[in-house]
């Protein structure tokens, strides 16, 4: 079938303003928005910039914006979008690189912000015990491919970009929920101020787009429920 | 970036990383990476990591050698799986202790299940070896190391690519690295350069990898005149989604699902009547192609499925959910109700770069060169002989990616900085500018025309004549990429030309694959010749050397380190 992309294009060194391009690309319903980017830029215009690599919702690299809506561009198909004209844009919230690529480090430092890995003291000779139960409470916060999706469709992120955000709150959860980790009140802690948990308002934006099926805004307000257990009442 | 590390490991897979995590304090080290680390090919593993750790029912790791080396079929060199196997154990559990979300059994230890060729007692049957976290083992593996190069600090170069490798008096002196973001090139010198760029399933049509997975170090190594082992033997994995090819993982198997033909039979009691459909890879890739190839693919197409449905959908929802995922995003199936349809898809690259069991690259005359090292999927120790058995990729990553960071350590007073005597930057710009310049073919096209090549005339089974006449495309296609050209002119993140330069990367290898098969004239492990279609010890016991000599390709052999098990018959 033939399908049109319109595409936003950016190149801020050069560009006066954004503008957007229709591409007509022939695609079976089963190929990807990803493999339709992949056409225009190997068949009509090499000039598009845009992140890939393994095409298939493992490494969070494609991340954009498809009708409206934060997705992975190999994980939307063509007979996933219901018009035949798709609307492929930018991450919202980052900064424009160029055309669909975002500059995503302030994500990442963010991400870093809540230590993304393990504090435990000296560990025994062979593993360290932890019940399927233990295990099960990180949930899926294990899936977290880093897309930045969640984070881009948030709309408080938006308005306040000191707000750390759904994705570094989930990786805070796999941590914060890891038996094995000695830092949870610590955690919680640097996780209890105003741009932390409770700049969260519940709007569901990162839990509708996680591409991971991941319950997000569930995560963040069990993290606001251990919170209030651990460092008391009064402390919301 | 910094032009100074003492070492730069290229690469932010499991190996980079894991080699990265070793180098000691006091050593300055650079990662560069030509993506964002924790979107590494590594992270698309899914089933687990191979350790004899005992905590399903008895294991040894003198059997996972076994396994090793008789999946392998023989060409493994058996130091190198006697290290694998035996360190297996305490890589696992150090991956415990930083912080990997294993799945757990009920007493809290690491749980563990079958997998391909895996056997207990030296091939009686399946035994749970596999140490894994859902099906996305390699992906929490990755963040969890990527979270310690973050807590030791490493210095990390994301979107930054190694355009070329500088060797200075036989001693490696750094790398050039083309800044996708700027389009900025600079010489970057280091005492001791880790090549850890993974593989390059990428020149096959078919294949499980990521569009990154382009063989670029192993290129700049061959062309820098290393000779490269064992480039024959690819691995097809059985279970890629049709059309797609992405992977659906062994466990999906090892849990209990079952492959079954057109007729709705399920074949693999025929082919390997002990393990069935837990037989090794190259021989459920041969199984599925014949299936196929006699009629019996499914209503006639080049695909069988892979029935989940006897597994329940709670066990599939909490042991295989990304595979149950792929399944309906990409063919609108439910998989705890209705078969996959599957079929091979290019997946590993047994042969690479030839290293000692500590990374040091080994060059033409066997020794080491000084300052190179390499390790992961781009390497060959060679411990995965003739076909690599499934868990024990991430295995050979953190156990030999930690090995060879501890060389570069042991290695410290004889590695030195080098002055780079030839204007490195100055002829790659050159060669940039003449690729835009260029009005000649487009990458696109010549890579579609490779991969189709390669997948023809050098995949689950292989022919002289064919190979023959695909290697003349091949260097047909070399010849046209002379003149390759590109739309984008521009400097910000051009990934027009970065396809353009991976391509000749791409190019070179597909070369020395089709040229190690056509040479090997028996059939072993992933390399099954049509015309030669036995394993012929007296003649092919030996690894496959080809190195880029002044008047072409140059084959030579080295012999397979045998040092506990004598070759037999390989039948599962």
């Amino acid at each position: 079938m033939k399908i049109t992309l319109r595409v936003f294009r950016f190149d801020p060194s050069v560009d006066e303003a954004p503008y957007y391009r229709n591409y007509s690309v022939e695609a079976e319903p089963y190929e990807r928005v990803l493999d339709c980017l992949n056409k225009i830029k190997w068949e009509q215009d090499g000039t598009l910039a845009y992140r890939m690599s393994c095409a298939h919702g493992v490494c969070g690299s494609d991340a954009m914006k498809i009708n409206g809506r934060c997705a992975l561009a190999c994980q939307k198909l063509v007979r996933d979008c219901e018009a035949d004209l798709i609307l492929v844009e930018p991450l919202p919230t980052f900064t424009i690189l160029k055309d669909l690529i975002v500059d995503l480090n302030p994500f990442f430092d963010k991400v870093n912000f809540i230590h993304p890995f393990l504090f435990a003291g000296t560990p025994p000779k062979k593993e360290r015990l932890q019940s399927p139960e233990e295990r099960k409470k990180m949930g899926e916060s294990i899936r977290c491919i880093l897309c930045a999706c969640c984070t881009a469709a948030c709309p408080v992120v938006n308005e306040n970009d000191k707000f750390l955000g759904p994705a570094p709150l989930v990786q805070a959860f796999r941590r914060i929920f890891d038996s094995r980790d000695t830092q949870k009140v610590e955690r919680l802690d640097q996780l209890n101020v105003d741009d932390g948990v409770w700049a969260c308002l519940n709007h569901f934006e990162c839990t509708r787009v996680c591409p991971k099926e991941i319950p997000v805004t569930k995560y963040i307000n069990t993290m606001k429920r251990e919170i209030k257990k651990m460092l008391g009442p009064s402390q919301e | 970036m910094e032009l100074q590390f003492d070492a730069l490991v290229v690469g932010s897979g499991l190996a980079g990383l894991r080699a990265a995590l070793e180098i000691p304090e006091g050593f300055k080290v650079g990662l560069v990476s030509k993506v964002f680390p924790t979107r590494s090919h590594s992270g698309a593993a899914q089933g687990g990591i191979g350790a004899a750790l005992s905590n399903e029912e008895p294991d040894s790791w003198e059997w996972h050698m076994f396994d090793t080396v008789k999946g392998g079929d023989y060409l493994t060199d058996q130091d190198a799986a006697e290290t694998l196997a035996m360190d297996a154990a305490r890589a696992v559990y150090e991956l415990e202790h930083m912080g990997v979300p294993f799945n757990r059994t009920a007493e809290g230890r690491i749980a563990q299940r079958a997998f391909g060729g895996h056997t207990r007692n030296f091939g009686e049957g399946p035994v749970k070896r596999s140490c894994y976290a859902a099906d996305r083992t390699g992906r929490v593996v990755l963040d969890t190391l990527f979270g310690k190069a973050l807590e030791k600090g490493i210095h990390i170069f994301s979107e930054v690519y190694m355009i070329d490798l500088i060797i200075e008096k036989g001693h490696a002196a750094g790398i050039v690295t083309y800044d996708l973001a700027t389009g900025a090139l600079h010489t970057v010198k280091a005492k001791a350069v880790l090549i850890a760029t993974g593989g390059f399933g990428r020149v096959y049509k078919t294949n499980s990898n990521c569009f990154s997975n382009t063989g670029d170090g192993v290129y700049l190594c061959y062309r820098n005149g290393v000779p490269l082992e064992d480039m024959e033997f690819v691995q097809f994995h059985p279970t890629g989604i049709y059309p797609l090819g992405v992977l659906v993982s062994e466990a999906a198997r090892g849990e209990g699902g079952v492959l079954k033909n057109g007729l709705g039979f399920r074949f693999m009691p025929d082919y390997a009547p002990t393990l069935k459909d837990l037989a090794p890879r190259d021989v459920v890739s041969r199984a599925i192609d014949t299936e196929i190839r006699q009629g019996r693919g499914v209503n006639g197409k080049d695909y069988v499925h892979l029935d989940l449905t006897g597994l329940g959908a709670d066990k599939i929802e909490e042991k295989l959910s990304d595979i149950s995922s792929f399944a309906r995003i990409y063919l609108g199936l439910d998989s705890a109700t209705q078969p996959i349809p599957v079929t091979p898809t290019c997946h590993y690259m047994m042969g690479g770069i030839p290293t000692d069991l500590n990374g040091r690259v080994l060059g033409k005359n066997g020794t080491p060169i000084p300052g190179l090292y390499a390790a992961g999927e781009a390497a060959c120790v060679s411990v995965h002989g003739a076909n690599r058995l499934g868990t024990n990729s991430l295995l050979d990553l953190v156990v030999f990616g930690r090995r060879a960071g501890m060389a570069i350590a042991q290695d410290e007073k004889s590695l030195h900085f080098s002055d780079v005597s030839r204007d490195v930057v100055k002829e790659l710009t050159s060669k940039i500018n003449a690729i835009k310049r260029s009005k000649g073919p487009k990458p696109a096209n010549l890579r579609a025309r490779m991969r189709q090549i390669m997948t023809d005339c050098c995949s689950v089974f292989r022919n002289n004549d064919d190979m023959v006449k695909g290697l003349e495309e091949i260097r047909s296609i070399k010849e046209q990429y002379r003149s390759v050209s590109i739309d984008n002119k521009a400097e910000k993140f051009n990934t027009d030309l970065l396809d353009a330069i991976e391509l000749e990367s791409l190019l070179g290898l597909a070369e020395t694959i089709l040229v190690s098969a056509i040479v090997r004239t028996e059939s072993r492990g992933a390399h099954y010749r049509e015309d030669y279609p036995e394993r012929d010890d007296h003649n092919w016991l030996k690894h496959t050397m080809v190195t880029a000599g002044a008047d072409g390709l140059e084959i030579s052999f080295k012999p397979v380190k045998i040092t506990k098990f004598e070759p037999k018959a390989r039948t599962f």
